[in-house]
């Protein structure tokens, strides 16, 4: 039986997956037309390569339908309640590095925190007669993060992209959305609340905790862990 | 785990004692418009109850409790005083995977009545612990009318009052509000620099989004204000912190808080009204003598009571949850009832049969 690592299936972070295990002495490569979603190990016998979008990685690595999978930290926070159950995190890889942060319009000159986001709430949501809008993807990854500092009286609204405009089209009050140099939030007249970020983000490679393991995978991964030097 | 079939008849068991005390059974739909729950308990409800959607109403929710639903047909079509009683499951989802069931049955009673309040809290306590007499359970109870009472007489700011009273169901941040404004915790950050500006709206940029220039000087205005203000004294914030720790049985809370009362005399009404509950509990045979009171009850809870708060526990059992809660929501119904204009206080208390029946079977091995 074989082991199947699930890895982004294009752009950067793709590339630095492979380059991370190539350094390592495990070949990553796609094989067939640029096109064809088609790859393959080599230095490293009774692996399947699976290429997959990045979003999808932390619910087939929950389903065990693949036994090992690089993905963002933030993702699989997000998309998986209790995440520990389900997965563990087997090397973070010093890359895809973003922070899930809070942003709000410049001119709040008055909200430089949660503290103040959350008086500016109540006073908005007397004014304006429903709760502030944040725009977000992250939904689980905000209301826990809220939740847990007292803030209330806002609503999440979803935005898949461009969220960094819904302030501007005045569909949302603040963003909540990953960042890694804030030039798209500072274009868009918006700054990032004090404190740490919700989430500091990077591309992880993470183990199913419910994926077929049995002798062969374990062997397989056993073999894998040592080339990559971690602790599986 | 117990049969369904048997959860479902020891609920209608549960029912038929509180029809037989003149409550009238209603039903309450399944599916709820989300927009009421999502106003009234915020984004965090979200997590916890089970959001769908209709292509026609939109959002909707599983019902996460009875009491709104109630509450609502009781406002739009019921006559005064009322007494309900109810059937049937509630949902709540857990995020985290705990061992709580994410469905299940709660059996009802609620009373809606504004000439006797006190009373009312009595009757209900007293017929959910007749309910569950069979089993020895604990009882505790709480008064947040206590605290709002004592927020509410706090010589400090109007603001600084609402924003203690806005967030006293969140400990966590009540109390970090209430280190803030008696000085005993730092600015939040950037905040002294933002009011040392001649001009803070220099450098701002362009104003974007519904939040109107207006709205940033008000609050610009408002925490200057708050700079200005006198901390809160030392002597109350001891006096609040009290009040929270009480946890003695009713008789000596009763002369604790008399005690208190004198420093604080905002809360002296809601010590008597605490102990003309003890009375009226007291003659409808509730042993108040060793009736555990606890300071800081029923403010982490979902729900939106505000005045007097219990529950019913199995102490041997510490695993399940408890098997009976309840209060008083005045407040849910002058929310609820906003737009028509009219409120009317309510109590009532929910009991799980599925855990009465656990604890009965428990008992019989």
């Amino acid at each position: 039986m074989t082991l199947k690592i699930g890895v982004p299936s294009k752009g950067r972070l793709m590339e630095k997956t492979f380059d991370w295990f190539g350094a390592r002495g495990v070949e990553l490569a796609r094989t067939g037309s640029d096109r064809e979603y088609a790859a393959a190990v080599n230095g490293i016998d009774g692996i399947e390569l699976v290429l997959l979008s990045a979003g999808e990685i932390p619910r087939e690595l929950a389903a065990g339908r693949i036994h090992l999978g690089v993905t963002g930290s933030d993702l699989v926070r997000e998309k998986l309640g209790s995440w520990q159950d389900k997965v563990s995190e087997l090397a973070l890889m010093g890359f895809g590095h973003a922070d899930l942060i809070i942003a709000v319009p410049k001119c709040w000159v008055d909200v430089n925190t949660l503290d103040d986001l959350d008086a500016a709430a109540a006073a908005f949501r007397a004014q304006h007669g429903f709760r502030l809008r944040i725009a977000t993807k992250f939904h689980r990854l905000i209301r826990d993060h809220l939740r847990d500092h007292g803030v209330a009286d806002y609503q999440l609204v979803d935005s898949q992209g461009a969220t960094e405009g819904t302030v501007k089209n005045e569909t949302a009050e603040a963003v909540a959305d990953i960042t890694s140099t804030g030039e798209t939030l500072r274009a868009n007249h918006l700054k990032i609340l004090a404190g740490k970020p919700v989430h500091k983000s990077q591309a992880t490679l993470f183990k199913s905790r419910n994926a077929d393991w049995n002798e062969s995978t374990r062997a397989t991964l056993a073999t894998l862990s040592e080339k990559l030097g971690i602790q599986s | 785990m117990t049969d369904k079939a048997q959860i479902r008849s020891e609920a209608a068991r549960l029912m038929a004692f509180f029809e037989a005390k003149g409550a009238v059974a209603v039903e309450a739909d399944i599916l709820q418009p989300a927009g009421t729950f999502l106003d009234l308990y915020g984004e965090d409800i979200r997590g916890r109850a089970f959001v769908t959607h209709d292509p026609i109403r939109g959002e909707a929710m599983l019902r996460p409790d009875f009491t709104v639903p109630v509450v609502q047909m009781h406002m739009s079509d019921g006559a005064e005083p009322a007494r309900y009683t109810y059937m049937g499951e509630v949902f709540r989802a857990q995020e985290e995977s705990t061992h709580r069931a994410s469905e299940y049955f709660q059996v009802g009673y609620e009373v809606f009545d504004r000439d006797a309040p006190i009373e009312a809290d009595a009757e209900v306590f007293a017929l959910i612990q007749d309910a569950l007499s069979p089993l020895s359970l604990r009882a505790a109870t709480g008064d947040m009318g206590l605290l709002l009472a004592a927020v509410r007489g706090l010589k400090t700011t109007d603001r600084r009052r609402a924003a203690l009273l806005r967030h006293v169901w969140r400990p966590r941040r009540f109390r970090a509000l209430l280190d803030r404004f008696a000085g005993r915790a730092p600015l939040p950050e950037g905040r002294a620099a933002l009011l040392a500006k001649d001009d803070p709206m220099q450098d701002a940029g362009p104003q974007i989004g519904l939040r109107s220039a207006v709205e940033i000087s008000d609050r610009i205005e408002a925490l200057r204000e708050d700079a200005a203000a006198a901390p809160i004294s030392t002597q109350e914030v001891e006096l609040l912190d009290d009040l929270l720790a009480l946890r003695e049985t009713t008789v000596n809370v009763l002369e604790h808080l008399r005690d208190i009362a004198v420093d604080m005399p905002a809360i002296a009404d809601a010590v008597d009204r605490l102990e003309a509950r003890a009375e009226a509990l007291a003659k409808r045979g509730v042993d108040v003598d060793n009736l555990d009171f606890e300071g800081s009850y029923g403010r982490t809870s979902m729900e939106y009571y505000d005045g007097f708060v219990f529950g019913f526990y199995a102490e041997t059992r510490p695993d399940l949850p408890p098997v009976a809660t309840g209060g008083r929501y005045d407040a849910l119904t002058s929310v609820l009832g906003r737009a028509k204009g009219h409120e009317i206080p309510a109590v009532g208390g929910v009991i799980r049969p599925e855990i009465v029946l656990e604890l009965t079977a428990g008992g019989a091995k």
